[in-house]
């Protein structure tokens, strides 16, 4: 290698490292600005402003669905594992709404620890397999592990 | 002695007429390439694989959407390898592939966009969700609009190829954003299904369709680069010598 190409060689390591590491700071120092949602547990750390729009994301609690026969409300409690949340919408909920799923409410949450959702979006894992396989591992008590919520 | 031959193939390469004819012969066999692979891959999608326990037959746009993903990532990392060399040796037949590499990756990460829309209609709710994954990827897609925009800015076809470079290397930071946002933040998307360490999320009788597809798609992007660095090579040299040699040898 020439000189001259040994010195462009220099300049590109430095661009893509400086670039890199200015990077690194802006995402570390935005942190918290990136999470697309929050956790039950977080919401009881009260980490979560009251009476401002946020997103709760979780599990719908096995048997926490009730819905209302005559309209469309339907009252649910996020969990992830250690707090609740509940939470009620009234709206359409999208195909894979179910209790055990991974859901994303954005509303607000009241005084009394009551989330008001105007918008719930279903979270699915990465787990693919057909149903027969789903239904076998059920049966053998080995559920695929759930993705981090 | 192997090494001395590969340097001079190498070295070779950055000759117009050389480099034109490679394009040439390569070419043809890697369209066929991708049409044999897609044909095979979307069969086995559309009617071999079982559905999916969670979301039934919808999940098979995946099949079309995860290829499309890797090959928008895969575009750039190749387009930043040849900036570099671009950059650092000047070769112009290089500079031309890196320029030729982005509109291709464009178009990957367009179509990645638009199936995973389509698929995030029925399955989250919604159509767009500004988190950290789907961001990340709508901005790489900036990114290489921005590289096409600057390298058509310039009338010297060479100095602008040479600032788009800079952009590419630039850029590349957006790359490892993409591919960790969904384990560094919390995100509507899911984590990754197919890891290169470690066990995959997906079940083996699902996985042949995907691998055709992620071959083919691969062939087509070395296809459509070539291709399109073939034709800017001929347009930017369209007076010179080696050109009315080549037009005389066919005519």
């Amino acid at each position: 290698m020439t000189p001259t190409r040994k010195k462009r060689l220099a300049i590109v390591a430095l661009l893509v490292l400086g670039v890199g590491a200015a990077a690194a700071v802006a995402f570390t120092a935005l942190n918290d600005n990136m999470l697309y949602f929050v956790s039950p547990t977080d919401v009881h750390a009260a980490a979560a402003p009251e009476d401002k729009q946020i997103r709760l994301g979780g599990l719908v609690a096995a048997g926490s669905v009730q819905r209302d026969p005559d309209s469309l409300s339907v009252r649910f409690t996020v969990t992830d594992g250690r707090h609740d949340v509940p939470v009620s919408f009234e709206g359409i909920l999208p195909d894979l709404f179910r209790e055990g799923q991974g859901v994303i409410a954005h509303g607000r949450l009241n005084q009394d620890g009551h989330f008001h959702a105007n918008e719930v979006l279903a979270r699915h894992d990465e787990n693919y397999m057909p149903p027969e396989v789903m239904k076998s591992l059920e049966s053998a008590g080995h559920p695929p592990e759930a993705s981090k919520q | 002695m192997i090494f001395h031959r590969l340097k001079v193939g190498f070295h070779r390469l950055g000759s117009p007429p050389t480099f034109h004819k490679l394009c040439r012969v390569l070419s043809p066999w890697l369209w066929a390439g991708f049409l044999l692979c897609a044909a095979i891959g979307l069969y086995y999608a559309l009617y071999v694989v079982p559905p999916d326990y969670q979301q039934g037959d919808s999940y098979r746009i995946l099949f079309i959407h995860v290829p499309a993903a890797w090959q928008a990532m895969a575009s750039y990392v190749i387009m930043a390898i040849l900036a570099a060399i671009a950059l650092i040796w000047r070769i112009r037949t290089v500079e031309i592939m890196t320029m030729a590499a982005a509109p291709v990756g464009a178009a990957f990460t367009a179509l990645c966009l638009a199936t995973g829309s389509l698929w995030g209609k029925p399955m989250w709710g919604t159509w767009w969700a500004w988190d950290a994954r789907l961001t990340s990827m709508l901005v790489l897609l900036f990114i290489y609009l921005g590289i096409m925009g600057l390298y058509a800015a310039f009338e010297d076809r060479r100095k602008g190829a040479r600032v788009a470079c800079i952009l590419v290397l630039v850029g590349l930071v957006n790359i490892p954003l993409i591919h960790f946002s969904v384990e560094w933040w919390t995100t509507l998307h899911q984590g990754a299904t197919i890891r290169l360490l470690g066990e995959s999320r997906m079940h083996p009788s699902m996985l042949p369709p995907l691998i055709w597809m992620t071959i083919g798609v691969k062939l087509m992007f070395g296809a459509a680069m070539l291709d399109r660095a073939r034709n800017d090579l001929l347009e930017q040299d369209r007076r010179k010598n080696w050109i009315r040699q080549l037009i005389g040898e066919s005519a």
